[in-house]
């Protein structure tokens, strides 16, 4: 089944207003977006962003090539299909009596999860992984009651590979696309 | 040498071989104002509102290829450029916009006369700039020129505060930009060419249809060399008007909404079309689920999320129109289309929408028609918005390259009169007519001040039929005739004309057409001719909002038969 979320990394100008462009773009446009992670990367005048999209009710070449648009995005792709690692990070804030608490810990543990920090009522729990992880722990603990919830969003990375989300143009001066690999429609 | 901002900004100017700037001073752009005498190589032309700077130089850049240059000041000097920046945005004009912002402190304090424009032009510029100190100056201006020329052209906008504009900073005018996230690729890719010609060389019904990137590209040798040699018909959308002989034998006319019925039965019918610089837009494409049924498209363009964005494309090529077409034609076969060209011609027979009726009232296509005989069609054309941009798409024929210049993307009324000034300004050596009608005309004709203080010899003609046409038009034929709001209780146009100090003439009858055009034409500076012409004519062909192009209804009576058979209702 192909996944209809698609996972796409841009490398962006570190400018100010840059993730302004990048949203304005998305409303403007009408495109659905699951969740972006922004941060710095390997080259200090960069940041880079994971936009996670919803293939089913987003057109993601469109995306992709609507991001490319933008002057200060200087690369964008999709590497949906791509061998990678994505992970996302979130914070949970359990509801914890004395009775709970020590059944919380064994979930957590099965989870490789954390504690973070403990109070009266509550735990807050640290747990990193895919978004089928994270949304099991969560329905997990949602018995024992969620105060509060955060998530990052998808950040991800080529497995091995040369370093650089993409491969660089060929060098035959005909540029970094790949016409032929336009979607018909 | 040191120098402040504001010279910089002029000496960046310089370099980038600027030599008129429209604008409006104001606050916030005093100091750069203040230093223009310093430069008398610039001149700038003071307009009546800086909407009218930015449709002017949107028309200046138009007509000469170059970039057009506006300034404004601060708040709504600034806000007022955002529909000429629009306008310029849809159809893709190189222009560069400066305006002033208020001083960095005052930045984000809601400031007298401040406004985030950078924020507000974002979605409708190629690219914008907020400068914070004078140094960066030189390099921000050479960025903005360098994008709003290649590529696919658009406007920038560079937003410089007050007290950026005064402080000092040595000056240097970098020779190049660096924009690591900015490379547009003009070579069509080797194997998308082999594809495309050899889809060529075997169709059956090929059809070309141009748009407006053919004139920006350049192109129009490889143009007619493509379609001469492959014996491809060809149509335009209505900004393509201009990019190849209108008189050829192998034109077809605009497609589109009010495009010739022959040319949107060619398109329904050919086995292969060729889009070249043009992007599909919904009123050239008409309904797109029923849009060239039968037909493989190859889609060329520069822009690449232009591809595939609303019509399937076979056959993708992304370059500049002229580089593409250069290498397309390396390996074009010399063919023949005798028969689709036969059935073309049979269609442009029993369709014969350019033929202006004798005898009646005086009609709007007559007055177009009359233009372009007296003017022998060697004048450049620029309309404003509505019905009569439509007939004057529809009855001139544009031989000449780059020869219609129009509002095609946004359809912004009051476009006509200051692109006008841009172009005559641009192309001093020609005559330039602005077609006008009088609700586009009124929403912009402060700017007849600017024409009279620029002594710019621009002939008006206005299509004065007493209201808002083309609402109206619909309103006849969709709404049952209701006319809300469309009936337009016009000035005097020839005693308003005359205040501004333009010589003008009223026209009421067929007789008195050519006459008017002749004494317009016989006259130094600007002239005004208004011509009050059927109020309830209408623009046909006309495809109906939502319907495909074959539903092409060609006169009153099959359209109202084709509503009422349809049982359409208005959904637009």
């Amino acid at each position: 089944m192909p996944a209809t979320k698609h996972t796409l990394v841009a490398l962006v100008e570190n400018k100010p207003g840059v993730l302004n462009r990048v949203a304005s773009l998305f409303r403007r446009r009408g495109f659905n977006i699951e969740s972006i992670a922004v941060g710095p990367c390997e080259t200090p005048q960069l940041s880079r962003m994971t936009i996670v999209v919803d293939g089913a009710t987003t057109m993601v070449e469109q995306v992709r090539k609507q991001l490319d648009k933008v002057i200060d995005v200087v690369r964008v792709s999709d590497i949906t299909d791509e061998e990678i690692v994505a992970r996302e990070l979130a914070l949970l804030k359990v509801k914890a009596t004395s009775a709970t608490r020590s059944e919380i810990i064994q979930i957590v543990d099965i989870f490789r999860a954390n504690i973070v920090d403990v109070a009266n009522d509550s735990v807050t729990v640290e747990v990193t992984g895919d978004e089928d992880k994270i949304n099991s722990l969560t329905n997990l603990l949602r018995g024992f009651g969620i105060k509060e919830v955060a998530r990052t969003g998808r950040i991800a990375m080529l497995r091995g590979g040369p370093g650089p989300i993409v491969p660089e143009a060929p060098a035959n001066g005909r540029g970094r696309r790949e016409p032929e690999r336009e979607a018909p429609g | 040498m040191k120098m402040s901002g504001g010279q910089i900004v002029c000496e960046c100017l310089i370099k980038e071989g600027v030599d008129l700037v429209f604008g409006i001073l104001g606050g916030a752009i005093l100091p750069l104002y203040d230093v223009l005498p310093q430069y008398p190589q610039i001149h700038h032309v003071l307009v009546r509102h800086e909407q009218g700077a930015a449709h002017a130089a949107d028309g200046y850049a138009r007509a000469t290829g170059k970039v057009g240059v506006c300034f404004a000041t601060s708040g709504p000097g600034a806000t007022n450029l955002v529909t000429g920046i629009a306008n310029a945005n849809l159809d893709s004009v190189p222009v560069v916009a400066i305006t002033g912002q208020v001083a960095r402190p005052f930045i984000g304090k809601d400031a007298f006369q401040e406004v985030d424009i950078t924020g507000i032009t974002l979605p409708i510029t190629k690219h914008n700039y907020l400068v914070t100190d004078a140094g960066s100056i030189a390099r921000t201006i050479k960025e903005a020129f360098f994008l709003a020329r290649t590529g696919r052209p658009g406007p920038v906008l560079v937003d410089i505060p007050r007290d950026v504009f005064i402080e000092e900073a040595e000056f240097h005018y970098p020779t190049k930009v660096n924009l690591p996230g900015y490379k547009p690729v003009l070579h069509g890719h080797p194997a998308q060419i082999k594809k495309a010609v050899k889809l060529i060389n075997e169709a059956q019904r090929p059809l070309i249809i141009a748009g407006r990137g053919v004139i920006i590209s350049g192109a129009y040798d490889q143009f007619r060399y493509l379609a001469e040699t492959a014996q491809v018909p060809v149509v335009t959308t209505l900004l393509g008007i201009g990019c190849f002989p209108e008189s050829h034998v192998l034109s077809y006319g605009m497609v589109g909404m009010h495009g010739m019925a022959y040319a949107n039965m060619a398109v329904n019918n050919a086995d292969l079309i060729i889009a070249i610089g043009m992007r599909f837009d919904d009123r050239a494409t008409a309904k797109v689920a029923g849009f060239a049924p039968s037909a493989k498209i190859i889609h060329i363009d520069i822009d690449p999320a232009e591809i595939g964005k609303n019509v399937r494309v076979d056959v993708p090529i992304v370059g500049d129109v002229k580089e593409v077409l250069d290498e397309l034609n390396r390996t074009i076969a010399k063919t023949e289309h005798v028969d689709w060209i036969t059935q073309m011609d049979a269609w442009r027979r029993e369709h014969p929408v350019t033929v202006v009726k004798d005898g009646g009232g005086l009609i709007p296509q007559f007055v177009i028609r009359q233009i372009y005989e007296v003017t022998k069609g060697e004048t450049l054309v620029v309309t404003g918005v509505g019905q009569h941009q439509m007939w004057a798409a529809q009855h001139y024929w544009y031989d000449r390259p780059n020869s219609f210049i129009s509002s095609g993307g946004l359809g912004t009324m009051g476009f006509g009169l200051p692109a006008s000034l841009g172009v005559k300004m641009g192309r001093p050596g020609e005559t330039v007519w602005c077609i006008d009608g009088d609700g586009s005309f009124q929403m912009t004709l402060h700017e007849l001040a600017t024409v009279v203080q620029e002594k710019a010899a621009i002939k008006i003609a206005i299509i004065d039929n007493g209201y808002l046409g083309m609402p109206r038009q619909w309103q006849e034929l969709l709404y049952a005739k209701r006319y809300v709001a469309s009936r337009l209780i016009g000035p005097d146009f020839v005693k308003l004309a005359e205040a501004y100090g333009i010589p003008a003439l009223r026209v009421t009858r067929r007789e008195e057409v050519t006459a008017a055009i002749e004494r317009a034409m016989a006259e130094p500076g600007p002239f005004l001719i208004d011509f009050m012409v059927e109020p309830e004519e209408n623009v046909y062909p006309m495809v109906p909002p939502g319907a495909a192009l074959t539903e092409v209804l060609e006169e009153p009576k099959p359209l109202a038969k084709a509503l009422a058979d349809s049982g359409r209702l208005p959904n637009v």
